[in-house]
């Protein structure tokens, strides 16, 4: 199961939750299952976050591969200069 | 130059040649966005709001319209009511920022354009546009905007990231919060803790080129336009959006753009210019006055940031607390996010929270500058771990070494570090000469680190082989610091020819694939691999010619030094010219694309070393000794990696020491040009030394990570950290102006 | 509106054009004579993109109007160059990187070439005062500071 992370601004979301594990093997997927944990946070997960997958950070990572080891933590998306 | 890991024998990546558009540039052909001048072009002009905050009663323009040589006056009514139409958010308050339809939220704010066929009749044209305002009651700071009675800029701004969710509107955009820990046992657990207040001011990316386009439209609905961006395909978007057309139906072609530091990501006169050409018939420029550049285009937020954090006697922090909230001027979206991600990220602490606050203002719209959020944050982090160290008597190298975020550091912004090099720029600044170099009378000795994420996103590039075996390098991303030279440098290496037998261009919209923008530090790494990716599809091509022409099978034939070589030697080489002149016989032209969301980005980090003399008797803090290290990971092209770092300081010590943005009680700028919002110039600075340190990221083909950003992070704590180590005074506002350390000593003296 | 008639020899040839009496000498380089090479960074004189020299005195262009330069000998970057031959100070910036965006080159190259006809052996402090009405954004002038000082031990070595 991939360990899935909440930065404190997702928490309103998921309840007050942290973490949580998810049986997903790609991004998509695990959003998915995520809504169907927390309805209403696949929308804000789809438009205001990036995600990083083992340390690596992606901006529209709907189809990267996710693995029962991985570590995935939604963060806010930001802009470079 | 500090280098952690051994070049792998590269032949050109790490080289210092001559850019490819170098000449043009030192010859004045180069054409930047005000250069370009089309047979029977008119000259615009835009009309920008006196007032902070006011609705718009009324608009004539039938004076305006009757004047000699006037061929086009547009208002907000010339464009589709993006709102009515259901459209997201932001791309709302893209359109009311480019051209305001029932109020305006800053003085600035555009209200209307005009197309002449002089400047002068347009200027005049202009001015004979009649505009009939409701003055509203405006806040100018997030003070005033964050006060419990401010006058609403936006009636419905419910801010977001708040559980329950607000019943009030307010100019709170949005809140975000990181915590890890608790707090209270992390707090007492230090022995000491030191808790300070930080103010900024709102600066500007002062790009020298002011913002200019000109747009030629058809009347089928096509337009082209010409304009200096960093990013021509995101000008298309934007333009086409507020427009209220296909993308399709518009060509950008990127000038030469003389510096964009973010600011230039966004539009601003695009599309006025396309409907000014429409309605006229002829081409149309629009160019901005450096006054309506400080006015009405990007600074970056104002801040006001809180910061308590403790250390245990050995040097390790225990517990932060940040709180900031930032300007975002007359839209939802100050960086603040990026602030709260970048706060102590270059740090590992077991207890932090760090909430931050989105806030609108009537000041111009704050755009991406140079590590967008980060710097104002780092510069209340920093000078807080700066007196942290002195309390407890630690060198302020130690203190950073001891809390370093290193490869598995969980970030405070949530996934663990892969391998960064933070650590080494540490070790940079330590093994320089300049750390132990004796300091004069009333000079004082500065450190301070910083982060940056850097950037991947999408890029196209294509890559020709022309007929005599050169090569042309063709992508989508406009080419701000010298990016041709490192796309052509990589080109060179994949393929193995030589640097001068290669020209990097920037396409237009329609000649190469998408590029995001280039910002975010990202060109060289995700740009580059694109045309990484494309030489590499080159090199196959290739060596199937070649396998083809000896008749062999593929495992035959290695690409090596730039030709073709069968493995055992049964064959003569077979160089690039050799197989660009038979093209026509094994194939067809020799060219390949390559398109790519870039995977890979690598962390960038920057410490800084700054000596300052500070004059006691009129407050004037002169920088003296300056060094720089950062993490390049890999760099492609030394001599701009080091501009770029060296760029990014002088910002930063402008930022530190004399820019900010001054506005009167009604919200009217009052310094709006180079005399008054003063940016470094050559006589107040000292040369700016480098040490480039290389920590490969493992994800990127040549290491690279982006340097663009990060080094403007360090250098307002740095700064303020020497002031205090020179004269024992502790600078907490920006600009840390001649007055306010005036100020500080008189107070020391009391 | 009457147009002035103005004679000038700009960059070596004799140059002749019609101006409006308030329009800038920047303006009519640009406009009139079709050379872009000068730049407007903000029409007050306080950036230096536009320095030319007209008659061997750096010049911000934005500051003068084009009558007053009827009769004058004008020099701008387009005109450094000797029959294609790059003048040290160019050279020089494009060995020694001394440009990122590039729009501040063409007033940098001009300071720089009217303080190297005076002073051909400049100390840095002497270089930096020189150039401090030109303002770059990019480079942090460090690269720009070395170029000069090597165009200039090109140029007293020739």
């Amino acid at each position: 199961m991939a360990q899935v992370h909440f930065s404190a601004g997702l928490r309103d979301l998921t309840g007050g939750l942290a973490q949580v594990e998810v049986e997903a093997t790609t991004v998509r997927r695990l959003v998915v299952a995520l809504e169907e944990m927390f309805p209403g946070i696949g929308e804000h997960l789809n438009e205001a976050s990036s995600v990083a997958i083992d340390g690596e950070i992606f901006t529209d990572a709907d189809y990267e591969p996710v693995s029962n080891s991985s570590e995935v933590h939604f963060l806010d998306i930001f802009q470079g200069g | 130059m500090a280098i952690t890991e051994e070049n792998p024998g590269y032949k050109w990546v790490g080289t210092r040649p001559i850019r490819p558009d170098g000449l043009e540039k030192v010859t004045g052909k180069a054409q930047f966005g005000a250069d370009l001048m089309l047979p029977g072009m008119l000259f615009g002009k835009v009309v920008r709001s006196p007032h902070a905050h006011a609705r718009i009663i009324s608009i004539d323009t039938t004076a305006a319209e009757a004047m000699v040589g006037v061929k086009a006056v547009i208002t907000g009514s010339d464009f589709p009511d993006l709102a009515a139409n259901g459209a997201h958010p932001s791309e709302i308050d893209v359109a009311n920022n480019t051209i305001a339809r029932e109020k305006v939220l800053y003085e600035g704010h555009v209200v209307a354009a005009v197309a002449a066929t002089t400047r002068e009749q347009a200027e005049a044209a202009a001015k004979a546009v009649e505009v009939t305002y409701e003055i509203l009651p405006h806040v100018l700071t997030v003070d005033e905007a964050m006060a419990d009675d401010a006058p609403l800029l936006h009636e419905g701004m419910i801010t977001k990231g708040v559980d329950p969710a607000p019943e009030e509107a307010s100019n709170v955009a949005s809140k975000i919060l990181h915590e890890r820990g608790d707090l209270d046992q992390g707090f007492g657990e230090a022995d000491v803790v030191v808790e300070r207040e930080f103010t900024t001011k709102p600066v500007h990316q002062g790009y020298i080129e002011p913002h200019a386009a000109v747009a030629d439209a058809n009347s089928d609905g096509r337009a082209h336009i010409w304009c200096s961006s960093q990013g021509h395909f995101q000008m298309r978007a934007y333009s086409a959006s507020v427009l209220g057309i296909s993308p399709g139906m518009l060509k950008v072609t990127a000038a030469e753009i003389g510096g964009g530091f973010g600011g230039k990501t966004v539009i601003y006169l695009e599309p006025l210019a396309v409907r000014l050409s429409q309605r006229a018939g002829r081409p149309v420029k629009l160019v901005m006055d450096r006054d309506e550049v400080f006015r009405a285009t990007g600074p970056t937020s104002g801040t006001r940031i809180k910061v308590k954090m403790g250390v245990a006697k050995d040097g390790k922090i225990t517990a932060a607390e940040v709180w900031m909230a930032y300007e975002a001027g007359a839209y939802a979206g100050s960086p603040v996010g990026a602030a709260g991600m970048t706060a102590i990220a270059c740090y590992d602490i077991p207890n932090f929270v760090v909430e931050g606050y989105d806030v609108v203002c009537n000041k111009p719209r704050v755009a991406a500058y140079r590590a967008p959020g980060a710097p104002m944050a780092a510069f209340a982090v920093e000078s807080v771990l700066d007196e942290l160290a002195r309390d407890i008597g630690m060198d302020p190298i130690d203190i950073r070494l001891a809390n370093a975020a290193v490869e598995g550091t969980q970030a405070s912004y949530g996934p663990k570090f892969p391998r960064i090099g933070f650590v080494e720029t540490l070790e940079a600044i330590k093994d320089h000469p300049n750390y132990t170099a004796d300091l004069g009378p009333n000079q004082g000795r500065g450190i301070a680190a910083g982060f940056w994420f850097n950037a991947g996103m999408m890029s196209s590039a294509t890559v020709h082989i022309n007929e005599n075996g050169t090569a042309t390098v063709v992508t989508g991303s406009p080419d701000i610091g010298g990016s041709r030279q490192s796309m052509a440098l990589m080109a060179a290496e994949e393929l193995g020819i030589p640097y001068e037998s290669i020209k990097a261009v920037v396409a237009d919209t329609e000649t190469v694939g998408f590029n995001d923008v280039t910002g975010g530090s990202r060109v060289t790494l995700a740009t580059g691999a694109a045309v990484v990716d494309a030489c590499r599809l080159i090199i196959e091509d290739l060596r199937a010619r070649a396998a083809k022409t000896w008749d062999v099978e593929l495992d035959q034939v290695e690409w090596v030094d730039g030709q073709a070589q069968h493995v055992e030697g049964a064959q003569p080489p077979l160089s690039m010219k050799d197989l660009a002149a038979k093209s026509g016989r094994t194939g067809g032209p020799i060219s390949a694309n390559a398109s790519l969301n870039s995977r890979g980005v690598g962390a960038g980090f920057s410490t800084q070393l700054c000596d300052v003399e500070v004059d006691p008797e009129t407050g004037v803090t002169r920088v003296v000794r300056y060094l720089t290290a950062q993490d390049a990971g890999r760099a492609i092209s030394p001599d701009y990696v080091e501009g770029q770092m060296q760029g990014g300081v002088v910002q930063g010590i402008g930022w530190a020491l004399s820019e900010e943005y001054i506005h009167d009680s009604d919200g009217v700028m009052e310094n709006p040009g180079f005399l008054d919002y003063r940016i470094p110039v050559a006589s107040d600075l000292p040369m700016i030394d480098c040490a480039i340190v290389e920590v490969p990221n493992p994800a990127h083909p040549y290491g690279v990570r982006g340097v663009g950003e990060v080094g403007i992070v360090p250098p307002m704590a740095a700064v303020g950290n020497a002031i205090n180590d020179a004269l024992d005074v502790r600078m907490t506002d920006l600009p840390m102006s001649p007055v306010k350390v005036l100020e500080a000593l008189n107070e020391q003296r009391d | 509106m009457a147009r002035t008639h103005v004679t000038t020899v700009v960059n070596g040839d004799e140059t002749e054009f019609l101006t409006d009496d308030s329009t800038s000498l920047l303006n009519a380089l640009r406009d009139e004579v079709g050379l872009t090479g000068a730049k407007e960074g903000c029409g007050t004189g306080d950036c230096g993109a536009c320095s030319v020299m007209v008659d061997d005195k750096v010049t911000c262009a934005c500051l003068v109007f084009a009558p007053e330069v009827d009769g004058s000998t004008i020099l701008t970057v387009e005109g450094l160059a000797d029959s294609g031959e790059l003048h040290p100070l160019q050279q020089c910036f494009l060995e020694g990187a001394a440009l990122q965006c590039g729009i501040c080159t063409p007033g940098f190259l001009i300071s720089a070439k009217a303080l190297l006809d005076k002073n051909p052996d400049p100390t840095e402090t002497e270089i930096r005062y020189a150039l401090a009405g030109n303002l770059c954004r990019c480079t942090g002038y460090d690269k720009i500071i070395r170029a000069v000082q090597e165009a200039a031990r090109e140029m007293r070595d020739q």
